[in-house]
């Protein structure tokens, strides 16, 4: 791939793939960029008119605006805080030597195969529920008050069930990080005097650096845009304790009716997703160019 | 100080039995190279004697002092790995420092004695590189200046120029014979390459699946091996065996004469044989001939004796540097 000759022809074979993502992501961009400066409520479908910035100003002066975009980023930084940290911890038991390895490794990934709503639904009836919930019989055992859940931590509740979801994703990484470690390295470690908690600190997790961030990166894509998690278990409530924004974009536009409206959230999220990623990308991008 | 006691030292992996039964002396100040073939157990011994495996059996004395069952850090021993292992995120100052910051060594200290580590190994001015950015070289210098700043009772090398190119090997070789004869601590270096244990070792202990086959000097393996396996294993090209009729009228059943113990001629001799392949070296030229009646055989002449492919040799045996076996491989002395 380094002659004239092939890198023209490279461009030339990729060209129709590149434009059809390009149209893909450009068509629904301006689309949902038309919307937000339209006054346009399926309720009333034949008044559609231009209303300028007056959708985002709705947004602005919402009070609930603010608390989704704060809830968002609870949920992104909560899931990261427990997946990184739960992770590199199942990852270095993983990684010892141990009797049913296969099948302990098989149920670690589990959770990761089954389906956000589904994993909501189970949580939410058989694990938080106060009234026939694990946690509940847990507490009753020990003479305690069942706790519920979804009323009194809505947020917490959330953040819990997603980092469930993604804990077996960010140990497989760094399971595999791990494994990647020279064994020499180790050794070399253990005979320069340095006990488990040194080797951890100045030679797993630089080593893991890269695989950490890989970990965070992807996970924020997904964690921007958490809503079959809040749907079926809070529905964003109560108030809006638990919305996020992709969530009262949701509650605008098929709740409220209001195309226009959730157009602009939409135009909002996308904002606020590229600002999280350039901060993201300065603090941890330069982990990746080694 | 660094006398190192192996007393029936063995060591089992499942069913594997990888060393039965060893036991070795090593004085201080001594160059000690095992030597043997791969899969003989030479690394696992280092290992052993590191700490970095537990023994199966036996004991093992460190200045007198049972380590059996100490820490690796806890032995005063430092290792040079065959990869190197050194800790890439790290630049070169704080590899070297690392030992004595885990020691909880005082700055100024470290900072001293990293400076004098890299001054000896003329790493001085590749203190702030990290250690992909140096040649292979470089980093067999940066894994033993972080060996020397922990100052050990021994070093401990396990086939440290194995992933080095040949004129490096050369070059290494003389650095590490060299810092040897400066700091006069106990080195145990092993090698597969029996040139490198030849050319570097006080004494030599060459093992064969687990088992010493003999202790010695290099010249004294030279001279005088204890069996076939050592005289096959000593010596560059290796000892010509020769059994049937010749061996017989010696008085063995196998008869060893080394490629460079034949006296050549172009016109009489013992043996006659046809040239098959002519290695000219410069100075000298290893003829691979074959022999009527005894089959092939390696001979090792002047450069200048002029041979090649088809030429018919003869060959005179120096009688005074023959060995000779029994049926047990074992050397028959006198």
């Amino acid at each position: 791939m380094a002659t004239q000759n092939t890198k023209t022809l490279a461009r030339l074979m990729m060209a129709p793939s590149v434009l059809l993502l390009l149209v893909w992501m450009i068509v629904p961009l301006a689309m949902t960029l038309w919307f937000s400066f339209q006054n346009y409520n399926l309720l009333d479908p034949s008044n559609v008119s231009f209303t300028g910035l007056f959708n985002y100003q709705f947004f602005y002066t919402d009070r609930a605006f603010f608390q989704s975009i704060w809830n968002t980023l609870v949920i992104v930084g909560g899931v990261l805080l427990i997946t990184v940290i739960g992770g590199i911890a199942i990852a270095l038991l993983l990684d010892q030597p141990i009797f049913g390895q296969g099948i302990v490794r098989i149920l670690i990934i589990s959770p990761f195969f089954v389906m956000p709503p589904v994993a909501a639904l189970i949580w939410k009836n058989m694990i938080m529920h106060p009234g026939y919930g694990v946690l509940a019989d847990i507490n009753k055992f020990f003479g305690f008050q069942p706790v519920d859940w979804f009323a009194r931590y809505p947020l917490f509740s959330i953040v819990l069930i997603v980092a469930w979801q993604w804990l077996p994703f960010a140990t497989l990484i760094l399971l595999t990080a791990l494994q990647s470690l020279d064994g020499e390295q180790k050794e070399a470690a253990e005979m320069d005097g340095a006990n488990f908690f040194n080797r951890f600190i100045y030679l797993v997790l630089p080593h893991l650096a890269r695989a950490i961030t890989v970990v965070i990166l992807i996970q924020t894509i997904f964690l921007l845009g958490v809503y079959a998690e809040i749907l079926v278990t809070t529905n964003g409530g109560p108030g809006y304790a638990s919305t996020n924004l992709a969530f009262l974009i949701y509650r605008t536009a098929l709740l409220g009716y209001d195309v226009g409206g959730a157009s602009a959230g939409g135009i909002i999220a996308v904002v606020l997703a590229n600002i999280v990623a350039f901060f993201l990308m300065r603090a941890v991008g330069k982990n990746l160019d080694r | 100080m660094g006398s190192i006691t192996l007393n029936k030292v063995s060591k089992v992996f499942g069913e594997a039995k990888v060393i039965p039964s060893i036991d070795l002396e090593i004085n201080d100040g001594e160059f000690v190279v095992f030597v043997g073939p791969s899969g003989c157990g030479k690394s696992t011994l280092l290992r052993l004697i590191a700490g970095l495996e537990d023994v199966s059996g036996g004991k093992i004395m460190i200045d007198g002092k049972d380590v059996t069952q100490a820490a690796p850090a806890a032995r005063g021993l430092a290792m040079v790995f065959q990869s190197y292992a050194l800790y890439p995120h790290m630049s070169v100052r704080k590899n070297i420092a690392f030992p004595l910051k885990m020691a909880r060594m005082e700055q100024s200290a470290i900072d001293r004695k990293v400076e004098a580590a890299a001054k000896v190994l003329n790493l001085t001015d590749y203190l702030e590189r990290r250690p992909s950015q140096l040649s292979g070289g470089q980093r067999q210098r940066v894994a033993i200046g972080r060996a020397i700043v922990r100052e050990p009772s021994a070093f401990l090398f396990d086939e440290p120029l194995s992933n080095l190119d040949a004129a490096l090997r050369g070059t290494m070789r003389l650095e590490i014979s060299d810092l040897h004869n400066q700091l006069k601590t106990t080195m145990i270096y092993v090698t597969h390459d029996q040139v490198e244990a030849m050319t570097m070792a006080d004494k030599i202990v060459v093992l064969n699946r687990g088992n010493i086959e003999q202790v010695g000097s290099p010249l004294e393996l030279y001279r005088s091996p204890r069996n076939l396996f050592v005289a096959g294993f000593i010596g560059s090209p290796r000892m010509n065996f020769v059994d049937g009729a010749y061996a017989q009228s010696k008085n063995a059943k196998t008869a060893g004469i080394r490629p460079e113990h034949l006296g050549l001629s172009k016109d009489n001799g013992t043996w006659r044989g046809i040239v098959k392949v002519a290695e000219h070296l410069g100075a000298d030229t290893f003829l691979h001939l074959d022999v009527d009646g005894i089959g092939p055989i390696t001979a090792r002449c002047d450069g200048e004796f002029g041979a090649y492919h088809g030429d018919t040799v003869y060959m005179t045996p120096d009688e005074s540097k023959l060995h000779r076996f029994d049926e047990k491989g074992l050397a028959i002395k006198g």
